[in-house]
């Protein structure tokens, strides 16, 4: 149990912090890599980071106007990742308190449940629109996701980390 | 931990209603764009909002890509002018050839009366990236609505058809593929002029001729070429040479698959051909064509009556 680690006191976060980042992993997103299938969804793993720690900042809205973003973005069909985002949030926000209750890779495998849940929505649509099927490494992208976790927990988290001016957390 | 107090009364509606109507509002958008093409509108604005961030990740492509030109080598540069200086001679020959030839077509074609070709505009694009959907095969070109690029228009390279322009933006624009699943184009057999119509293969990087009759007269090693009769592609564009056909007595029809012959997954420029200006509209539904109709039903009526 992790219960009994101590942790960091952190700041309460700001706004900006939340949108830079998500404008940050829509750019790790539209960067022309060579193979899509095997891609981590940035956007996907920020948005999962955002509501399993700040369940009343980010909610549904949030991630479905990224979704819609991401949709025209990749020039896929309109709503395929707004729906597949809506269900991660959800149950990022519903598992929230749950997951943060593990150590960093007891909360990654719950992650990774979230990411492969999320493209398996968006694999739905898509068959369900008449698409072919792509092949098993379509979920190879979430599993290598996964292993970001912890290093998105701890960028993430730096700016909360970092004392606001020195005089504040004096002790005298 | 962030501690702060929790909101006690003000809450909203539940969580499972707030993801029971993005869901539905998902879905409507997805009916409305895979089966009736309504949001159009909105997946442009969309696109224009993300298109800076797109600029963006491509900058350190562009870097790059500048850098390795910097430090190109004279020797390397001097061997590719050579070998282009050659290919221009030839091509040159062919266009004075062709030259003579479409004007001797061309008043054949007034002396017999018949409707002069239009010329086709053709823009020269480069492929940005291929598309980030692995359930389609599309790349994206760096020129869109603003530079006159239609949806519709066909995409070739050197050697042949690539694909067919599906989606113009305001400055980038979508090509799907030929051996996209959802593309066909109709093509005929340089050798007989046999017609046909060619499918995307999906991940076998294949065409697949359907609905060729078992006993069709296609072998390995044809030439298929757009046969120009839907309106969208010119004529006589190579489009793939057939490398096998199958034909089996227990099935109608002959399993007949192609492979493309232009550098569809792998080439670098391209040449957009918009779509012809004087064609003809589509034929209108039978039921809408009955009332209107009436009037300029001159037309000699052959149904066998």
């Amino acid at each position: 149990m992790a219960a009994d680690r101590s942790r960091h006191l952190l700041l309460p976060v700001r706004t900006g912090t939340i949108v830079a980042s998500f404008v940050g992993a829509l750019l790790l997103d539209f960067l022309p890599w060579p193979d899509v299938a095997l891609t981590p969804d940035f956007v996907a793993l920020t948005l999962a980071f955002w509501c399993v720690h700040q369940p009343r900042r980010i909610g549904l809205g949030t991630a479905w106007v990224l979704g819609l973003l991401v949709d025209a973005g990749n020039g896929v069909l309109l709503g395929q990742h707004a729906l597949a985002y809506s269900a991660l949030a959800f149950a990022g926000i519903a598992l929230s308190r749950r997951i943060l209750w593990f150590d960093l890779w007891g909360q990654a495998l719950h992650v990774l449940l979230l990411l492969e849940g999320a493209q398996a929505v968006a694999l739905g649509v898509r068959l369900a629109a008449g698409a072919e099927f792509p092949g098993w490494s379509l979920f190879a992208g979430p599993a290598l996701a996964t292993l970001l976790w912890p290093a998105v927990v701890w960028l993430l988290q730096l700016p909360q980390r970092r004392p606001r001016s020195l005089d504040e957390t004096r002790p005298l | 931990m962030e501690h702060t107090p929790p909101p006690f009364f003000v809450r909203g509606p539940a969580p499972l209603v707030r993801l029971a109507f993005f869901a539905s509002l998902s879905l409507a958008l997805l009916v409305l764009d895979a089966r009736f093409g309504y949001a159009e509108g909105l997946r442009s604005v969309l696109a224009l909002a993300a298109y800076p961030i797109q600029q963006a990740a491509r900058l350190p492509v562009v870097i790059v890509e500048g850098a390795a030109g910097f430090f190109a080598t004279q020797s390397r540069l001097r061997e590719e002018n050579e070998a282009l200086r050659a290919r221009l001679l030839v091509a040159t020959l062919d266009a004075q050839r062709y030259e003579s030839a479409h004007a001797e077509a061309s008043s054949l074609r007034r002396l017999i009366g018949a409707t002069e070709r239009l010329e086709r505009k053709s823009i020269p694009v480069e492929v940005l990236y291929a598309g980030r959907d692995p359930y389609a095969r599309k790349v994206i070109v760096d020129r869109g609505a603003q530079h006159g690029l239609r949806p519709g228009s066909a995409v070739v390279d050197d050697a042949g058809v690539i694909g067919q322009l599906t989606r113009a933006h305001a400055f980038v624009s979508e090509v799907t593929l030929l051996t996209d699943k959802g593309l066909a184009i109709p093509v005929q057999v340089l050798r007989n002029g046999l017609r046909a119509i060619a499918f995307g293969g999906g991940s076998s990087g294949l065409l697949e001729l359907r609905y060729m009759a078992a006993t069709a007269d296609v072998e390995n090693g044809d030439v298929l070429v757009t046969s120009g009769i839907d309106g969208t592609y010119p004529a006589g564009l190579p489009v793939a040479s057939v490398v096998r056909v199958e034909r089996d007595a227990s099935y109608t029809f002959a399993r007949v698959l192609a492979q493309p012959l232009a550098g569809v997954e792998r080439g670098r420029y391209a040449l957009v051909l918009s779509a012809g200006a004087g064609q003809a509209e589509y034929p209108k539904d039978p039921e809408e064509r009955k009332g209107p109709k009436s009037r300029r039903a001159k037309k000699p009526v052959a149904d066998g009556r």
